[in-house]
């Protein structure tokens, strides 16, 4: 199984090389981190004037990836990913080859989740990478930038774990979507609809809004103090709405695989 | 061990309230190409799928090389190639990568994609997008993918469709020397009799989920052995003339009788016994049912 589970994977990758999805996880990144960075490059002069310390210049400078990124690409890529990885048989009309081969039916569903899994780990380990390095590139290029008077890598680490995980229940959510129908619109529409609600009740800070796995992104990217001479790194990154999306992306797991197997394939 | 490569026992298939496949016993005998023939529509391309695992088949009706199949899925399933429906081609991937890929799943190595290629003659479309290819190509890649893994059974749902002359003999020549020197066997699919007819050793007639026929070509054109269809004025004393004079009657209705042929000079003797009892012999003459109307004849009776 474990042999299956691993040829399968390869094979997704095999797949997806020349597919936007895979484009995607690493085109957002450059792209976004090389604007933000142009953006500090070519504002210097009004940044250097705020006179930031080192930790509220690397907050603003993140923060602007982070923003953009976790709001509102994040689903959206999320959404589309989920749907690429499936379309990719629908499509072709695969799903009856894919399951004709002497391999073992779950390590051929456990790898498509997987690889939209790993997919989505890679997007986030290049914005945290490149937000780093960039940073320090502006520092090169600066030398008045404070970018050298604090290092961001435990605090900008647990802010992209703490957004990929609080992603997983909606990546679950909508690769499942994806398996059930073959069309675009459908899951599109759901991910749409429901990242809006998600991102409304996020913002109106309602009591429960945790409980929905689309408002997770947005919850998960805001800092609570722990205590008042707390750093500010100190924030739990298993933090409850992380709880839900890691409940949420395990019993979809699941009930994707329940229904791929009861299916017959046309 | 059981001759057999394929053998289903009173195969049952249901969608919903509809039945697909009734009371289906294909045997399929090792070495043989079995040509599974019915109109659109019988259920060639659901049995092809129960017998793929595909669809799901009740236990203890279907075995792939004497193994329960739901039992040994994984097992039958790397002796098997298959080609169901329209060819399932990755479209943004070019041929050769359509190929690695299989390689991939499959554990066998890569070299063996080129291989294939030479051998349904896509060398010089290797490095084309599988999306640009012709139908006929995307037909010959598909086959490609069946065999890659050199399966002991082939599968193949109506593999010569879209294939231009050229390419429907390249296909019957492959089936034959798969069959002959390489000691696979195939099904293969077909609402055309003809196509099967050249390269058969065995068929199947399928009809509305039934099977209405099986065994050897030989048998099924046993089935077709001429015969002298007769009219006269008098046709139940012409059949008790022919029947005491030793003629196997075939077939009598209000207007016709068909005995069995066995000569022209017995042809003639009959004629002369029929009038020499004062019948009025209306037409004589030899028939012969060609096996695409013996086809229709019978998935036309139920």
């Amino acid at each position: 199984m474990v042999r299956s589970l691993f040829i399968s994977l390869n094979s997704e990758f095999y797949k997806s090389r020349k597919t936007l999805a895979f484009w995607a996880a690493i085109i957002l990144p450059v792209l976004i981190c090389g604007l933000v960075a142009l953006g500090f490059y070519g504002n210097a002069d009004k940044v250097l004037k705020m006179n930031y310390p080192g930790l509220i210049l690397w907050a603003q400078f993140s923060g602007a990836t982070l923003g953009v990124m976790g709001m509102l690409i994040l689903p959206f890529y999320v959404m589309f990913m989920a749907f690429s990885v499936n379309n990719i048989e629908h499509k072709n009309d695969t799903w009856k080859t894919l399951f004709t081969q002497p391999l073992n039916k779950f390590s051929i569903y456990a790898a498509k989740y997987l690889y939209a899994v790993m997919l989505l780990f890679i997007c986030l380990f290049l914005f945290e990478v490149l937000t780093i390095t960039s940073g320090y590139l502006l520092q090169a290029l600066v030398p008045k930038f404070t970018f050298n008077d604090y290092n961001p890598l435990v605090l900008l680490t647990k802010f992209y774990s703490k957004l990929f995980l609080a992603s997983l229940g909606i990546l679950s959510i909508q690769f499942v979507l994806s398996l059930l129908w073959s069309d675009f619109l459908k899951p599109m529409g759901i991910g749409f609809v429901a990242t809006i609600a998600g991102m409304i009740t996020a913002n109106l800070n309602w009591k429960y809004a945790y409980l929905i796995p689309y408002s997770d992104p947005t919850l998960a990217l805001r800092v609570t103090r722990t205590g008042k001479n707390a750093k500010i790194e100190d924030f739990p990154v298993f933090s409850q709405e992380i709880w839900v999306s890691l409940i949420c992306a395990v019993v979809m797991f699941i009930i994707g695989y329940f229904i791929l197997s009861k299916r017959n394939i046309k | 061990m059981s001759n057999f490569a394929i053998e289903t026992v009173g195969l049952n298939y249901h969608f919903g309230a509809q039945t697909v496949v009734k009371d289906l016993s294909l045997q399929v005998p090792k070495g043989s190409i079995y040509g599974f023939l019915g109109p659109n529509g019988a259920g060639k391309t659901t049995t092809i799928k129960i017998l793929l695992n595909l669809l799901k088949s009740p236990a203890d009706q279907v075995f792939i090389f004497g193994k329960e199949l739901n039992a040994n899925r994984i097992a039958s399933l790397k002796r098997m190639g298959s080609l169901v429906e329209q060819p399932a081609i990755y479209t943004h991937l070019t041929g050769k990568e359509n190929l690695i890929n299989r390689c991939t799943l499959l554990g066998i190595p890569k070299s063996k994609s080129a291989e294939m290629l030479s051998l349904v003659g896509l060398t010089e479309a290797a490095n084309k997008k599988a999306g640009k290819y012709s139908l006929g190509m995307k037909q010959r890649l598909g086959i490609a993918l069946a065999l890659i893994a050199d399966p002991e059974l082939l599968l193949l749902d109506e593999p010569t469709n879209g294939l231009d002359p050229n390419g429907i003999i390249e296909i019957r020549n492959l089936m034959i020397e798969l069959t002959t020197k390489h000691g696979k066997t195939i099904l293969v699919s077909s609402h055309l009799l003809a196509e099967i007819e050249r390269t058969a050793t065995h068929v199947g007639i399928i009809n509305k989920g039934e099977l209405l026929f099986q065994g050897t070509i030989g048998e099924l054109h046993d089935l077709s052995k001429p015969v002298v269809k007769i009219e006269t004025n008098d046709q139940a004393a012409a059949a008790n003339i022919l029947g005491t004079a030793g003629a196997e009657l075939v077939q009598q209705d209000e207007n016709t009788i068909s005995v069995t042929f066995k000569g022209k000079e017995d042809m003639g003797n009959l004629n002369t016994l029929l009038i020499q009892n004062g019948l009025v012999v209306y037409s004589i003459n030899k028939e012969r049912k060609d096996l695409e109307n013996l086809f229709l004849d019978i998935t036309s009776k139920n």
